[in-house]
């Protein structure tokens, strides 16, 4: 970090810029906008479920040759479905939110000047933007972008004949997520070490603050899950280019049989789950991460049980990779297994249980100061419950046979890893935007945009709970060819209006990013008054974080309103405050928390 | 029409962008007292939106809802599934109460103070302890309720039927007087000869086979299914019986079931007919034609572009009458030019 003097160019400093902070903002900006064209698209879908048979002037106009007059294909339906789940999952919710809050906060909690390795850590977004461009190039192939689902089974994904998404689009598809993974491995490992070597002088571990525990295990799974999906995805690349048959067999199709055998979807299913399911974990954790900061600098309050949090952190973690297989309970697979996935992903729900627990403690006697972060926080805790419960029934092997890939199933992991990451991407933009751009968001616009989201996201996702019960299964283009399901048309259409209203209200969000960017209030150091290193840094960004020497840590994350008589919860804050930053030294006699 | 909803909408625009240029101008950022007390309430408020729709859903939709399960086996995973529901049920209506109540209850005041509360071995040992109680009995359940369903072994006397699948129709073949099915594979497939499910017609085993495009399943006796798919992956789903096996090419997945209603008594259960009334009443309005219940094979893993449409109908009858159907069916040694 010698090149403090060192003069930057306007491509060095917005562009190609090593600095972890501008990179952060970089994969922000960058999820945004994917997560823009992801939210577009369900709104285009969730039109064609409420409303099948009625022709729209926005349908014609966004999706061209994909429709006649106004009324979109089934392929291009479920093209739709394909990428706003792929764009969402990955783009927005690994990239945009972890990218984000892994580079911005990893050196500035732990007392770092930078990431391990600034150069990878460019091109570690690099690589990420290289991917988003091609897979959004992969949107305007002839025949469409690939339409197999988020999931890509085979055979579905490997035969143009079978749909036409198949086709260039898949080919894109792959490429996309193969950089995709190379950026997010590459990061990830830039964290670990970062993590593990850069702490300043007396950040133990057990005194990081619970956001560089979820990110520091976030990166983790990331490292030991990813590189099987790459793996999957290259064999995938040789069934569909190269005549191999790695998940393909006796397939009889346009007329004709094809020479593949011996190979298995099964093993397809088993490769893409042993990333797909830590993926989830992936997604949430980081945004657990940002909530525990959140709600303890907003209660006033210390995490309650840290060192809990610490371990089912660690639990979820662990548990994540050796429950894929309740993905996959009626794919063929010997029933044997089922019963072994069933009594591993129940288990999840204790770590789970205990944050949820945690969490609501934190609330309890705090003095909740309820900024548009606080408010994201609690959405999470409460759409993370609601989501998480629902687990344990699709857990269950014996109830997963009727469910799997109905609504329910959609309801529920959009509760629990969908709006929950979302919200806890939120609440990470509002609560550290002044440190991201030196200014605040606007407070009241903050607050409209939780209101409006959490009724919208309730009022879609609880009651897909029931249309899943009522067995509709997912990724139909339109219900009106089973009369069974007439007395559902309503519940969708009340559905799609308020996946329209959330839709259109995030808006007020990007309005308020953007504004606030330029024309907010600057900020102060401090303006939450928290505890952790990054509110000691300047307000205006500097290269290497820390004009002088880097602060040394004293204590935990979490000594707000700690008393000078423990024991008496009315006597006087021990230091005359009711926050105590990191690297404030102990006073003589006081407990170590 | 159109065009005073489209100047709604214009207006509409305009309204937000004049609103939220207008709250940009407020340069408060941090909540305060009164934004805290604010907040609040409306934490309250939004409690008892939440509380009112959880609740109407629950209610109003019941109806909706599959009817009890017309397979034996799936008894147990109504058992199972009423008890998991009535305790998420609990423990959300516990859970969202707090959480929202809480953030009531504790909303910031400049002259109030936090407690310092960091730890605490007791609770937190009761809420690890109680979960994983809770979940020993879940998943006790749970497998042994997979198990029982999942074993296919041992019931010698069951039909076995194949279910074969392709984009985009079903079709199932009954193993006829042998209970055997004969080979299959898409290599035997010639569309010229009628053999469009690929049956291997050296095999004296297939002779007897008869190939249908409705499945007729006769009450009390477990059926046996076998799915083959001759080119993606799907899925064939029977949520009346709570019966569901993905078909994958290359190879044979089983599930099995033992019918428990013919579809003319399930026609007379109550909660089917309050569903199928809903839906005649909805179809009326519309103008279309009565519908009257049926069991069906559904679609339900993605597999192009008519996935939405990919069906066929099973028809549960008493054992008579199912010896008749099946002795009027042709064999395939009768169907298919050799």
């Amino acid at each position: 970090m010698s090149d403090h003097h060192h003069k930057e160019t306007f491509v060095t400093k917005y562009i190609f810029s090593q600095d972890h902070k501008m990179i952060s903002k970089q994969f922000l900006v960058t999820g945004m906008f994917m997560g823009v064209i992801a939210v577009l698209m369900s709104m285009l879908f969730r039109m064609q479920i409420a409303w099948p048979e009625t022709s729209f002037t926005i349908v014609e106009a966004f999706l061209g040759s994909h429709q006649t007059d106004g009324i979109m294909d089934p392929d291009i339906y479920l093209a739709l479905v394909t990428i706003h789940g792929t764009i969402m999952v990955f783009f927005v919710l690994t990239a945009g939110l972890s990218g984000t809050f892994s580079n911005l906060l990893i050196p500035l909690q732990i007392g770092a000047r930078d990431m391990a390795s600034g150069f990878l850590n460019m091109i570690s977004y690099w690589l990420f933007f290289l991917s988003s461009i091609v897979m959004v190039t992969s949107l305007f192939v002839e025949a469409g972008p690939a339409a197999a689902g988020w999931t890509i089974y085979p055979p579905l994904s490997a035969l143009p004949q079978a749909i036409p998404g198949s086709g260039a689009g898949m080919t894109l598809w792959l490429v996309s997520m193969s950089i995709f993974i190379a950026s997010s491995l590459i990061g990830a490992l830039n964290y670990i070490v970062t993590v593990l070597n850069l702490r300043t002088k007396g950040m133990k571990m057990t005194r990081l603050p619970l956001t560089m525990w979820a990110f520091f295990i976030t990166a983790i799974i990331g490292v030991v899950s990813f590189p099987v999906l790459l793996s999957a995805a290259l064999l995938l690349v040789f069934d569909r280019s190269f005549g191999t048959s790695f998940f393909l067999s006796d397939i009889f199709i346009s007329g004709e049989v094809l020479h593949y055998q011996g190979g298995s979807p099964v093993l397809f299913e088993h490769l893409f789950w042993f990333l797909g399911h830590p993926e989830v974990y992936i997604v949430l954790l980081p945004a657990l991460g940002i909530t525990s900061e959140v709600i303890s600098t907003n209660s006033r309050k210390p995490i309650f049980g840290y060192r809990a949090m610490i371990l089912s952190i660690i639990a979820i973690a662990f548990l994540s990779t050796i429950v894929w297989g309740h993905h996959m309970f009626i794919s063929g697979m010997n029933p044997f297994l089922g019963s072994v996935f069933t009594f591993t992903t129940l288990l999840i729900a204790i770590p789970s249980a205990v944050k949820a627990f945690n969490y609501l403690t934190t609330l309890w006697r705090g003095n909740l100061q309820l900024n548009p972060a606080m408010l994201f926080s609690i959405g999470l805790v409460s759409t993370f419950v609601t989501g998480g419960l629902t687990g344990l029934v699709l857990g269950d092997s014996a109830l997963d046979i009727n469910i799997h890939d109905t609504y329910f199933v959609v309801a529920h992991f959009h509760l629990v890893m969908g709006v929950s990451a979302i919200f806890g991407m939120y609440a990470g933009v509002y609560h550290w935007f002044p440190k991201m751009y030196g200014r605040m968001m606007n407070k009241t616009l903050g607050y409209w945009h939780f209101w409006i989201t959490i009724v919208c996201a309730y009022g879609v996702f609880w009651p897909m709970h029931f249309i899943g019960l009522a067995g509709l299964p997912r990724r139909y283009y339109t219900n009106t060819n089973f009369p069974m399901f007439d007395d559902l048309l309503q519940i969708n259409v009340v559905i799609t209006l308020f996946a329209l209203v959330g839709g259109i209200a995030q808006i007020i969000f990007f309005a308020n990013f953007f504004i606030s960017m330029y024309r907010g209030p600057k900020a102060t150091q401090n303006p939450w008054k928290s505890n952790t290193l990054e509110w000691t840094t300047p307000v205006e960004h500097i290269h290497g974080n820390w004009p002088g020497q880097i602060p040394e840590v004293h204590r935990w994350a979490y000594d707000y309103s700690k008393r000078v008589d423990a024991d008496d919860d009315d006597s006087d804050f021990l230091h005359g405050q009711d926050f105590v930053s990191q690297n404030t030294p102990l006073l003589e006699g006081e407990q170590q928390s | 029409m159109l065009a005073l909803f489209y100047i709604f909408i214009g207006v509409a625009i305009g309204v937000s962008f004049w609103q939220i240029t207008r709250v940009m101008d407020l340069r408060t950022v941090i909540a305060d007292d009164n934004d805290n007390d604010k907040q609040g309430k409306y934490f309250l408020v939004f409690t008892v939106f939440f509380y009112a729709m959880m609740v109407y859903c629950l209610i109003a939709m019941n109806v909706l809802m599959l009817p009890e399960s017309a397979s034996i086996e799936g008894e147990h995973d109504d058992n199972l599934f009423d008890i998991t529901f009535w305790l998420i049920g609990i423990v959300q209506f516990i859970m969202q109460f707090l959480i929202f109540f809480f953030t009531y209850k504790y909303r910031g005041r400049k002259d109030k103070k936090a407690k310092f509360f960091a730890d605490s071995h007791v609770l937190e040992i009761i809420w690890t302890t109680i979960p994983a109680g809770v979940l020993a009995l879940l998943i006790g359940y749970g497998i042994w309720q997979w198990n029982n369903v999942m074993t296919l072994s041992g019931d010698d006397d069951a039909i076995v039927i194949e279910v074969y699948s392709q984009q985009w129709r079903w079709d199932a073949r009954y193993a006829g007087e042998d209970n055997t099915l004969g080979l299959g594979n898409v290599n035997y497939i010639d569309i010229n000869s009628l053999n469009t499910m690929g049956v291997d017609m050296s095999d004296k085993n297939s002779q007897d086979d008869k190939q249908v495009t409705e499945l007729y399943l006769p009450k009390g006796r477990k059926i046996h299914f076998k799915f083959r798919s001759q080119d993606v992956l799907h899925s064939a789903y029977m949520p009346h019986f709570r019966a569901q096996m993905n078909c994958v090419p290359g190879m044979v997945t089983e599930f099995g079931f033992t019918p428990k209603y013919t579809t003319e008594e399930m026609r007379l259960n109550p909660e089917v007919m309050a569903k199928t009334n809903n839906i005649n009443k909805i179809r009326k309005a519309k103008g279309e034609d009565f519908y009257e219940f049926d069991y069906l094979l559904l679609c339900n893993k993605i597999c192009g572009a008519s996935h939405y449409n990919m069906q066929m109908k099973i028809t549960v009858v008493d054992e008579d009458e199912y010896n008749k159907w099946i002795s009027e069916r042709p064999t395939l040694a009768e169907v298919i030019k050799q």
